[in-house]
Formats: C-alpha cells, structure tokens, sequence
C-alpha cells in the first residue's frame, strides 16, 4: 500500500510542476513538450485509480493527438509577438491573478470543506475491475448504448464543423 | 513472490531484452548493408573482422568519439532533447511484447515477457502515438528549412498511417477478445493464424507499420534528392545515431508486432509440439527459436521491400493512406464482425 | 492487486529506459572532441549561406491533417471497447458497431467529396531554363522565374 502512496507523491508532484512550467515558459513548444509530461503523469494516476482505459485515451488522444495538433499551429504561427502581449500588460497580470486566487480557493473549500460525494457505493472490489477496457465495454453495450451513438453523432458533427470552420479561416 | 524477487527478475528481463535488442540493431544494420550491397551486386562492408562482423562496433565507436554539431541557429536544450524521445519511445515499447511461452525455472513461473498487463497492445499504440514528437521536434528544433519540411512531412505521414494501424489492431482486438498479447498469439492456435483470417487488416497493419517506421519506400522524411536528410540534417554524432538506432528498433518492434497480431506468435504452424513428448526447456526453445526465425524474415522482407519499391511521391504518400489504407481497414473491421456473426468463430 | 504489479514492472522499464537513455548520451558527451567554429555551426544549406529565417511557413494542408487524424483517433479510442466485448452480444453488438462505422464513414465520405483528402500533385514543368537567363548582361547570369 505504502508504495502506491510513494507513486501517487512522485506522479502527482510531476503533475503539478509540470502544469506550473507549461504557464510559465515564454517560449510556447516548451509549454506544450510539459503539457504533454502532465498528460503522461495525470495517465499514470489514472492507472493507480485502475482507470486502464481511461490512462490510455488520456495517452493516445491528448498527448498523442491533440497536442500533436497544438504543436502544428505553433509552428505554424511561430508566435513571437504574442509574448509581448502577455508579459508587458500589468492589467491582464491582475485579472488573471484574480481568477486564479478565486478558482484555488474554491478547491480549497472544495477538498476540505465538503462531505465526499455518496455516489459510489458497493463493494471496493468490484470497483478495482470497473476501469477496465472489458468493464467499459460491457457498460456501452448494456445501459450507454444510446449515449455511444450519440458519441458517434458527436465526432461526425465535429468532423464537418472543424473543417469547414478551419477553411473559413483560411481560405 | 515476494514485491523484491519481482523486481529483481524484472531487472534481468529487461537487462537480456536490452542487451538482445542493442546486438539485434547492430547486426541488423549490418544486414542490411550486406543485403543491400548483395541486392545491388557489389561488395559492402567486409574489411572489419571476418567479412566485416565486426562493422557495427566500428560504427558505434566512430559514432561515440565524432564532434557533436548544433548549429546557432537551433534551439539546443529540444534538439538534444528528440533523439532522446525517439530512443526512449523505441526501448518501451519492448515491455509488452512475448518471445515465448512462461516456463517454470526451479521454482519460478517465469513468463517470456517483460510485463504481461492486460492491455499491452493498447499500451504499443499509446507508445507509437507519442513517436510523432520526436520527428516533430527534431524538424522544428533544428533552425534549417530542410529539418523543418521534413520534420513536419514525416510527422503528417506518422499520423495519417496511425489511423489505419489503429483500425487494423481493431480487426485483431474483435477476433481475440483480449488486448494482452500473449492472450491474442494464444488465440490463433496452431493455423488459424490473423494473417489468413483478415488478410486486408494484415496488409494494412504491414503497410502502415512500414509508413510508422519511415522505410522506404515510404521515407518522404529523408527524401534525399529534395530534403537533404530531412528531420535530421542537423544532427551528428551520438544525438544521429539515436535517430539511427531508433529506426531500426522500431523496426524490429513493427517485426515482433506483426509477428504477435498476424503471424500466430511463437507458435509453430501446424505442429503441436507439446504432444511430441520433449522436454519442457526443449519445447520452450523451440517456441523462442520460431518467433526469432519469423522475425528474421520479416525483417529480410523489409530490407527486400526496400530494394524493390521506389520511394511515393508525397501527394501519392498521403492518397494511399486516407483513400486506400483507411477504407480497407474500415472494410476489414466490418468483414471480421461478419466472419464472427456467421462461423461463431 | 495482481495487474499493479503489471503495471510496476511497466514503471521500472521506463525508468531503466530513461536512465539508459540519459547514460548513452552523457557518456558519449564526456568522451568526445568538441571544437567548434564558426563554418561549423552554420546551418546546412548545400554550401551556400543561409537564406532567410528557418521557420519558413508551411503548408496549411498539414494543420487539416490534424485535425482529421484528431477525430478518428477518437474513433479509434472509442472502438476498442466495442470489439472487446463484440462476441459475447452477437446481433445487437454487430448492429451497435456498424451504425457506429457508419458515422464514421460517413465522416470520412464528406472529407472525401469536400476534397481535405486531396494532396496538390506537384506541376510538372518543363526546362525553361536557357529561355529565362539574361544573356544581354553577364553578370546577371541566373534564372530569373524558374518554377520547380
């Protein structure tokens, strides 16, 4: 037990540096490459939670798609101008530290001022299997068959409206 | 087993996987350099050792001891930081990939393979999905328009082929019901090899494990003629042959990968030889010498492919792999999903 | 739990991976010459002096590429747990995986027809070369439009 402890440390630790380098890079494929070594490490808790699926989709379509994606519009662009936008204005600074202060706290009271959810009961040895790819599976098929169609639906829908956005942009 | 004695046998599979992969990749490249001086009829490398077995060494040690050149114009700290990411990406994913069946050692249950988790060859593509970034980077980092092209070339070409693999992994996932690897090569028994049930998923996994590997004939990437060396024209030394050594790692993965999906694994086709009465470690080096011996020829045929196909152009790159490649492992999925509904296979 | 202990062999692996890695490249900095001068650590431009910035615009092509590899990734993802389990609920899993092909081909269909799958083919043009040169003046003795 003592040593899932030790994991949860080291890769929630990555997790959290990481996530505070990616917004303090100036140069922006830094922030990505960092982006990426959280999504790596926020996988590895997931597998300590025995969420494999769920570890795996956050592998392949966050770091492996859609900061693939991200890094192509950054090369694209090759921002430069942008870093002066950021650092030389004192009001965004502000607003921002603002938001952030208000979000920090709110997960403060979140974590210690409030009752844990009741939502998950039954046995803690039938939850160990829930994460599985077979588990997940299995629940697609019986109660969310509607839900993964309409998943289906979705991606169709994303498919059409992401190109003829990014040809409008474009073209 | 007590938590030390796993990590210990932990450490000694990956010390022998380790060592086997580095003298695989050097006397591949070796091979290949024989093969294709055979194929073009002229010598190749003979001089080092007899007929040049000593070559590969050689190669490491002028590799080691050349000047490391990163040019003014590169961002230093990403490009030491690619070829890392390449070789790294290459060595894991070795971990889920069985080269035999477990066998009891005195009293040890030892499986041939590092880590027998339940959804390895989920944890192949995670690992693959990451690749793009080291070609990606490796491009971009450099400061030269050549990398730059290339880099971004290769890392459109990687993903586009993705798509594919993943579909064809699908066919396989469907038939075996299991993503452990061992589970899927002990499915397919002693003939009703993946190969010969799907052969459209087996053609479109070879060729997009030919494009993930960026061999000829699909190496847009380093497209001589109109590239340079494509991604990296700017690396030397140590940082190059990670590149190098991550290539044909990555190609004797594709091998083992194929071997495990399509090719029925360790198994021998045919024969059931635990009914011929050997002895257990007999039978356990046959298994391993089969999966060696079909490894080797797959990897015969990809230096063979090399020498017989000449390279795409990128527009025809890029049709074969959402017009051609896309539709058929699509077309695959839904004639393995027939296959079970009609035989209950 | 035994899968954990899977997953930790996994772990040691990639942190043998990382420590070997790291070993080879520091290694073989400790080992090797470095010198360098200025011709050395110009970018390679086929031995004439670099043109311009490196980060040349590339094609727009290649961010759609992206964005359609995105969306059927997701596909992909998605897919996986249907064929785990596709044997054990015969017709109405069949039915659940094609409408799901469907919509997916039918995505693929619409990129199709809209042309995002096309690739330019390079023009092929023919040598000009000796029509275009300046032969009144010397010393502008260089192509002045040639399209390769």
């Amino acid at each position: 037990m003592s040593l899932e402890i030790i994991l949860f440390v080291i890769l929630g630790g990555v997790a959290a540096v990481t996530s505070v380098i990616v917004i303090t890079r100036p140069n922006p494929i830094i922030s990505a490459l960092f982006l990426v070594l959280n999504f790596a490490s926020l996988a590895g808790l997931y597998l300590l939670l025995n969420a494999q699926f769920i570890a795996v989709a956050q592998v392949i379509v966050y770091a492996g798609a859609i900061m693939v994606l991200f890094l192509f519009v950054i090369m694209l662009l090759r921002p430069g101008n942008e870093e002066k936008i950021f650092s030389r204005n004192p009001v965004v600074k502000i607003i921002a530290s603002i938001v952030a202060g208000v979000v920090f706290l709110q997960i403060v009271y979140m974590i210690f001022f409030t009752s844990p959810s009741n939502s998950v009961t039954g046995e803690v040895s039938a939850s160990v299997n829930a994460g599985t790819v077979e588990a997940i599976g299995r629940e697609l098929f019986t109660n969310y068959i509607l839900p993964f169609e309409a998943a289906g639906f979705l991606l169709l829908a994303a498919a059409i409206g992401a190109l003829v956005l990014a040809k409008k942009k474009f073209e | 087993m007590s938590t030390w004695e796993i990590v210990i046998f932990t450490l000694i599979k990956i010390l022998v996987i380790f060592t086997i992969m580095m003298l695989t990749v050097s006397y591949l490249v070796y091979f290949e350099r024989r093969i294709s001086a055979w194929t073009q009829n002229r010598l190749g490398p003979n001089r080092v050792g007899w007929e040049g077995v000593l070559q590969p060494f050689a190669d490491v040690f002028k590799l080691l001891l050349k000047e490391d050149i990163v040019p003014e114009q590169a961002e230093k700290k990403i490009h030491s930081l690619a070829p890392v990411i390449a070789l790294f990406v290459a060595f894991t994913t070795y971990a889920v990939i069985p080269i035999g069946p477990s066998f009891n050692f005195f009293d040890y249950n030892i499986s041939l393979v590092v880590a027998d988790v339940n959804m390895g060859i989920l944890y192949v593509l995670a690992l693959t999905s990451l690749g793009v970034y080291a070609i990606t980077l490796a491009g971009w980092s450099s400061g030269s328009k050549y990398s730059l092209l290339g880099g971004i070339r290769s890392s459109a070409q990687m993903i586009s082929y993705e798509i594919s693999m993943g579909f064809s992994v699908g066919g396989v996932i469907l038939l075996s019901e299991s993503l452990r690897p061992i589970a899927i090569v002990e499915s397919q028994g002693l003939w009703m090899w993946n190969a010969w049930i799907q052969p459209i998923g087996f053609i479109t996994f070879l060729v997009s494990a030919f494009a993930e590997t960026n061999r000829l004939p699909f190496d847009l990437p380093e497209a001589e003629p109109e590239l340079v060396g494509g991604f990296h024209t700017e690396y030397s030394s140590m940082k190059f042959a990670g590149f190098f050594l991550a290539e044909y790692a990555n190609m004797i993965i594709s091998s083992a990968l194929i071997i495990t999906l399509y090719l029925g694994g360790y198994q021998i086709p045919f024969i059931d030889i635990t009914t011929l009465g050997l002895a257990h470690w007999f039978e356990v080096l046959i298994y391993i010498t089969a999966f060696f011996f079909k490894m080797g020829a797959l990897l015969f045929f990809f230096l063979w492919v090399r020498w017989t196909i000449p390279r795409f152009r990128y527009d025809q790159l890029m049709n074969l792999g959402w017009k051609v490649m896309f539709p058929l492992a699509l077309l695959n999925i839904i004639w393995v999903a027939v296959l079970i509904m009609v035989f209950n296979l | 739990m035994p899968m954990l202990t899977e997953f930790g062999k996994i772990f040691i692996f990639l942190l043998t991976a990382i420590l070997f890695v790291v070993v080879a490249v520091v290694a073989a900095k400790l080992i090797r010459p470095s010198r360098p001068t200025r011709e050395k650590l110009l970018t390679y431009e086929c031995g004439e002096n670099t043109e311009g910035t490196p980060w040349v615009k590339f094609n727009i092509r290649f961010y759609v590429v992206a964005l359609i590899f995105l969306i059927f990734d997701v596909e992909v993802v998605l897919l996986i747990p249907w064929a785990m389990v596709y044997q054990s609920f015969g017709f109405s899993g069949y039915i659940v995986g094609v409408i799901f092909l469907l919509l997916l081909g039918l995505g693929m269909a619409y990129e199709w027809r809209k042309g995002d799958l096309e690739w330019e083919r390079p023009k092929i043009v023919p040598p000009v070369l000796a029509e275009k040169m300046n032969l009144e003046k010397p010393d502008q003795l260089t192509p002045k439009e040639i399209s390769i």
